[in-house]
């Protein structure tokens, strides 16, 4: 092969392998990125059961149930609506009522949201950024309340 | 001495603007007074950055409150290590920790350059010059540690107790270290760029300078990686965090770059790829500052955020990234190709390295700013997390890992796989070995399980095989194969040990993923549990009292075979009174290299408490693997051809040492 042909073949063997790894990423971005929904957005917002997704908002207060075990129920609410959730497992440390949190996993049969994880991510004001703009977008959170 | 620091981190920014200017014209005059310039002032340039860091750290020490940086992330109760840590625990003090570390290698640079040829070295100190001058004025004008408050308050608001952890102390310094000293790399792509000038010797430079930032990149990820494990309480040691990605890509980027400039140094190929892949690692570095300090995400690393300072950072990244790509694309052709090989060869295996790498890069990108476009693009928002990763990222690493073995043992130029393929033989055997006993002998082992040991072992032994045939095992006799053993070059250690570091680490997460066991239950006192067949009582709840906490410390014993305690395991949950805050410190026992990982939860009514225990078998090999690859870079920059500031020397021994040359 000459000088040429073998640049070229190494370009289209390397595109080839892109394009591999272009498809997978595009199908893992379709099948596996989790979309972001607070209580009030599940009324227009078609999240069938068994769809993974992200729930966001206030814990609401004097919601929280400790069952058997290490099973914790509790309701999200962004103030418009609220939904049920469980979780199994250790709650993190900043885990309160009233306070923002971020519940991941999908929606059971009875319409329960059942979350695997219970995000503990926050900024200095212990706030979920995305629970902070849902917030604000809503109207219910003003950005003086932070201080 | 806070505003000696102040004034001092001013006169920093006026010696990289001259730094910048001076030796550039220099260069461009091929006037010599000038050039020579730069490396006086980059000297003193890290000297006055080292001294207005030095105040800073000193006004944290003494807890002068008056300083507003200090007083928001600090606490006179405070132990003074944390203290002290805490001057980069927040985002000022770190971005003045990332200036102190651009200035140490722009004098680094300096300092032992003087064997480089003078244009390269003046354009070396400019661009390097130029990074400071951009980073000094983001932190004067927008996030200046030494701004005071009047009145000074009487108390201070307390570091996050999550940075309360020696962790802090030695995270962020070598992730710095290995971020910023990308920059040396990118200063002699861009420098070499102007010339459109670049040969061996530019490689020989750039190679150690990639060898030590790469070095500390991987303690910082491993080091950040433990703390998270232990410090968070979740048992997880990598979440795929667009935070941990941010550190993540210039570390795929530099691993490529460092088995490109192998490539360049020993035959002159691929000079414009690994400019090119010089280029985008920095860039990564500077999209990592970008990402982690500007606010656009939310965690435990975005202290503040406030808009001003993002838009700042994006204005920097587009100067240098859009900058230096832009004179890539009008100097690159000048530069001369390099020479040919054959696909099948060292160089041949090196590339596909590097196609691999990139790619995985490429993904890691695309899955860490797709959630960012999203947001801004649309009213939706998204997260990209493990799942993502796992089927992109996952089957890129397989068949890369799967080829590591053969890279070091294949002949430059035109190598001979099969004769490989025969040396990797009893390699492949126990690699085949352990995949069956895995999948025969051990209960509940799946067939990826089986695969994963395989595949670690595989790696170790391949890596093993390189140095074995290397210093002729089975050819020679027992005394002359010790001492072509420890005749090899520092290097080819070094890459085995490196390879040997990969396999430890995968072998590290298939035991720990694949392998580790949990339980959640909630236990009252003398209650006992078992996992793993390990046998654990709950002792009880005891209340203790720290400097600046108070916690409820929860002990477990380990009870042996015969039903007696044999160690103690204590997990406790501390609360800060200043920032009203709880967090979690995990109990972790290590048997072997496998640990026993308790996190205490909430306390029920019943006096009940809520464990989460785990079973981690081998987790400690994938730190311990990481470890064992800074062993093998720092056994690398040894080698006496690539140490720094020899490479004069190494033309007159070029004929007497030959790595892959060996009979």
């Amino acid at each position: 092969m000459t000088r040429k042909q073998k640049r070229l073949s190494v370009i289209a063997g390397g595109l080839a392998f892109l394009g591999v790894a272009t498809g997978l990423t595009f199908y893992a971005l379709g099948q596996k990125a989790s979309y972001f929904y607070m209580p009030a957005d599940l009324t227009t917002a078609s999240v069938q059961p068994g769809q993974r997704i992200r729930l966001g908002g206030l814990v609401e207060k004097g919601t929280i149930q400790r069952g058997q075990g290490a099973t914790v129920a509790f309701s999200v609410t962004d103030t418009h609506k609220s939904v049920k959730v469980t979780y199994t497992g250790i709650l993190p440390d900043l885990f309160h009522e009233e306070r923002g949190v971020i519940t991941e996993g999908t929606f059971g049969p009875d319409g329960v949201f059942v979350a695997d994880s219970v995000l503990a991510k926050h900024d200095e004001r212990y706030m979920p950024k995305e629970v902070a703009d849902g917030l604000k977008a809503k109207g219910v959170w003003q950005e003086s309340k932070s201080e | 001495m806070v505003e000696t620091g102040h004034f001092a981190l001013v006169l920093a920014f006026a010696l990289s603007l001259v730094q910048t200017l001076v030796p550039l014209f220099g260069a461009r005059l091929n006037n010599q007074r000038l050039m020579a310039v730069g490396g006086p002032v980059a000297v003193t340039g890290f000297a006055l950055t080292a001294l207005s860091f030095v105040a800073l750290a000193s006004a944290y020490a003494s807890s002068d409150f008056s300083v507003a940086s200090v007083w928001e992330n600090s606490h006179s109760l405070q132990p003074l290590i944390y203290k002290i840590t805490g001057t980069w625990g927040n985002h000022e003090g770190s971005m003045l920790l990332w200036v102190l570390i651009l200035t140490f290698f722009g004098a680094l640079v300096a300092a032992f350059g003087s064997n480089l040829p003078a244009t390269l070295r003046a354009n070396v100190l400019a661009v390097q010059g130029a990074i400071g001058a951009a980073f000094f004025l983001f932190i004067l004008a927008t996030s200046n540690p030494f701004i005071r408050l009047n009145p000074a308050p009487i108390e201070g608001r307390d570091l996050n107790p999550v940075l309360q952890d020696l962790g802090l102390a030695i995270h962020p310094p070598f992730l710095y270290l290995g971020y910023v000293g990308f920059s040396i790399c990118f200063s002699f792509s861009v420098a070499a760029l102007i010339e459109g000038r670049i040969d061996a010797s530019w490689a020989r430079w750039v190679r150690p300078w990639t060898l030590v930032a790469w070095m500390f990149l991987t303690g910082g990820i491993a080091m950040g990686s433990y703390w998270a494990y232990y410090e968070l309480g979740w048992g997880g040691f990598w979440f795929w965090d667009p935070v941990e990605n941010a550190s993540f890509m210039p570390w795929l980027a530099g691993t490529a770059l460092l088995h490109s400039a192998i490539v360049m140094e020993k035959r002159s190929a691929l000079k414009i790829w690994t400019l090119l892949l010089a280029i985008l690692t920095f860039s990564l570095s500077l999209l990592g500052t970008f990402l982690v300090r500007s606010g656009v995400l939310t965690s435990v690393h975005a202290f503040a955020t406030d808009p001003t300072r993002g838009v700042f950072i994006l204005c920097i990244l587009t100067l240098f990234i859009g900058g230096s790509l832009a004179l890539f694309a009008l100097r690159a052709s000048r530069l001369t190709a390099g020479g040919l090989f054959h696909p099948i060869s060292r160089e041949g295996a090196l590339v596909l390295n590097n196609l691999f790498l990139t790619t995985a890069t490429a993904t890691v990108l695309v899955g860490t700013l797709y959630p960012l476009a999203v947001e801004a693009f649309s009213a939706d928002k998204i997260s990209v997390g493990a799942p993502f990763f796992n089927l992109t990222f996952g089957p890129l690493m397989v068949p890369l890992l799967l080829v590591v073995p053969f890279g070091p043992l294949l002949a430059w130029k035109r190598g001979d796989v099969f004769a490989v393929a025969q040396r990797l033989m009893v390699a492949f055997a126990a690699a085949l070995l352990a995949t069956l006993v895995t999948a025969l002998f051990i209960d509940g082992a799946s067939v990826f399980a089986a695969l994963g040991v395989g595949l670690a072992v595989w790696l170790i032994l391949g890596a093993l095989t390189d140095l074995a045939v290397k210093s002729g095992v089975g050819n020679v006799a027992a005394g002359i194969m010790v001492r072509r053993l420890l005749g090899l070059p520092r290097s080819v250690f070094g890459t085995a040990f490196a390879h040997l570091g990969l396999g430890l680490t995968t072998l590290g997460i298939v035991g720990t993923l694949c392998f580790g066991t949990e339980k959640i239950l909630s236990m009252r006192a003398g209650e006992t549990v078992e996992l793993s067949g390990h046998t654990l009582r709950f002792v009880g709840l005891y209340p203790a009292q720290g400097p600046n906490y108070a916690e409820d410390r929860g002990r477990f014993e380990l009870i042996g075979v015969g039903g007696s305690p044999v160690g103690e395991i204590s997990s406790a949950k501390r609360f800060f009174p200043v920032r009203q805050m709880t967090t979690t410190e995990s109990g972790i026992r290590t048997i072997g290299f496998s640990q026993l990982y308790i996190s205490l939860g909430d306390e029920g009514k019943d006096g009940s408490v809520v464990v989460r225990l785990w079973w981690k078998p081998l987790v400690t090999l994938i730190w311990g693997g990481g470890l064992m690859m800074m062993a093998g870079a720092a056994m690398s920059l040894m080698d006496r051809r690539l140490r720094v500031g020899a490479p004069s020397r190494r033309r007159k021994q070029a004929g007497a040492v030959t790595s892959s040359g060996l009979p």
